[in-house]
């Protein structure tokens, strides 16, 4: 593998080959996009468990008296608002509005936050980070003290369980807690990006090899598979969940991308707000929608979407639904069109095909 | 693994000729590649396709890749069973799971293809 040896890679490859995983080059790293296949891993997640790593992934930590007031004026959600031991979902964005990236923010104390970003962002993201950083506080890329496992699926809490004397039950959705996993320190995270119940757990990468075997162990009894990129992609995909460089990137604000709920005019000011405020007082001209398709064929990123004929946008994510049994996607409209039940067509290797906007999620777990 | 009396392409698609007609597919290793194949797009019978040109495409749940004509020549025959059961091409992707049926216009282009040891090693040579 003399081509791969310029990919970065987690501490878990070696594991990924054993176990006969497919390894890909994701945004510079080498990871695996599937084990025993991408439907029979998503089935695995939405009916039982499954583990992911998600190593790739980098930490941002924001330490000192005023990290609560650098976390608001680099991210567009409230940050001072968590609690300790709340997270949520945010942006980075430019003066111009678009997005750095998207982030999941932790409140580990009034001093202390720590940020989940994008692996192929976070140089971009600490570098961005650093420059708004007029404030009395300390910024560090942390991603190399941490592997991530995401324990995915109705069955994920169970799993984890079984390795921690932490009573999971007690920690809601988007909250997390520090805490031993398999006798080792972790943080225990109520997230995650496949639309499921489940953790993500943030481990030393000396642990990453025993407590991933430990995890599957536990997981044996529900049926627990490896996951991997590609599953993870379906998964998220069906949640409406955006992925950075497709649905959101340098190019779109959180206004388009349907993300408005992440944005917090009432906070005092942060970057990219008078942006925002532009954009909203002279009117969105895109959206995001979800789409469905009527016609044979699968909508994938970068095709174009006409509107009675005319090229009206683009898809930004598509793929077949294993839950669903569909062909779905994402895909920009101008705003006033971008509502469900419009029937556009996708371009497809030169030939339309029909297909209709829908409600996302595509998919929305039971309880 | 790989027949014998198939020939193959650098693209990994395969041709068994009888006659004057080519049947194609592709390859057990383009198929792993793939991973679970969802959909399957063919050219219509009594389509001139030139030896290296697009000839429809496979799309697995993550990507689409191009099948490109191992031979030249008419499309006298496609795989119909192939648009419900798809996922056939994982399964038997030498046999039951073929493509395409071709009738030859340059049966000389099949000398050229990969024999099976060639391909073999050319795949080995890629991993």
């Amino acid at each position: 593998m003399a081509a791969a040896s310029a990919l970065r890679a987690t501490p878990l490859n070696p594991v990924h080959r054993a176990l006969g995983a497919k390894l890909v080059d994701f945004g510079g790293w080498e990871m695996p996009v599937q084990y025993s296949g991408i439907i029979d891993e998503h089935q695995a997640v939405r009916r039982a468990v499954g583990l992911f790593d998600v190593s790739h992934m980098g930490e941002i930590e924001i330490r000192g008296p005023q990290a609560g007031e650098l976390a608001d004026f680099v991210a567009t959600n409230y940050a001072r608002k968590l609690k300790a031991g709340q997270a949520h979902y945010s942006g980075l964005l430019y003066g111009h509005g678009g997005f750095v990236d998207d982030i999941l923010v932790h409140k580990v104390s009034e001093e202390h936050y720590f940020l989940c970003v994008n692996a192929s962002n976070q140089e971009k993201d600490f570098a961005h980070i650093r420059e708004s950083n007029r404030f009395d506080t300390e910024v560090e890329l942390s991603s190399a003290r941490y592997v991530q496992l995401a324990i995915q699926g109705p069955k994920g809490p169970a799993t984890l369980q079984k390795l921690t004397s932490v009573d999971l039950s007690k920690i809601r959705y988007y909250w997390f807690t520090d805490g031993m996993v398999a006798g080792a320190p972790a943080r225990m995270a109520h997230t995650g990006y496949t639309g499921e119940d489940g953790f993500e757990i943030y481990v030393a990468p000396e642990q990453a090899e025993r407590i991933w075997n430990e995890v599957l162990a536990a997981g044996a009894e529900f049926g627990i598979k490896p996951c991997g990129l590609g599953a993870r992609n379906t998964l998220r995909l069906e949640a409406g969940m955006a992925l950075y460089g497709h649905e959101i990137d340098a190019s779109i604000s959180p206004l388009e991308a349907g993300l408005d709920w992440i944005v917090k005019f009432d906070k005092g000011d942060f970057v990219g707000r008078e942006a925002l405020e532009r954009i909203r007082a002279s009117g969105i001209k895109r959206k995001l929608a979800g789409l469905e398709m009527c016609g044979r064929g699968i909508a994938r990123d970068g095709y174009e979407v006409y509107v009675e004929g005319v090229p009206a946008g683009w898809v930004t994510s598509g793929s077949p639904s294993p839950t669903l049994n569909q062909n779905i996607g994402l895909c920009y409209l101008p705003a006033d069109r971008a509502k469900p039940g419009l029937p556009i067509q996708v371009m497809i290797r030169n030939q339309p095909v029909d297909a209709i906007t829908v409600e996302t999620p595509f998919y929305k777990r039971a309880n | 693994m790989y027949p014998q009396n198939f020939r193959y392409t650098k693209e990994h698609e395969w041709v068994r000729v009888d006659g004057d007609i080519g049947t194609i597919g592709i390859t057990d290793h383009a198929q792993q590649e793939l991973g679970d194949i969802v959909y399957v797009d063919l050219p219509k019978v009594g389509t001139h396709i030139a030896q290296g040109a697009g000839a429809g495409s496979v799309e697995s749940v993550k990507a689409v890749s191009d099948i490109y004509a191992p031979v030249s020549g008419d499309v006298t025959e496609i795989n119909g069973a192939l648009a419900d059961t798809p996922e056939k091409l994982n399964a038997d992707p030498h046999g039951e799971a073929w493509l395409m049926k071709i009738k030859l216009s340059a049966p000389a282009e099949v000398s050229k293809l990969l024999s099976a040891e060639e391909y073999q090693k050319y795949i080995e040579a890629e991993k």
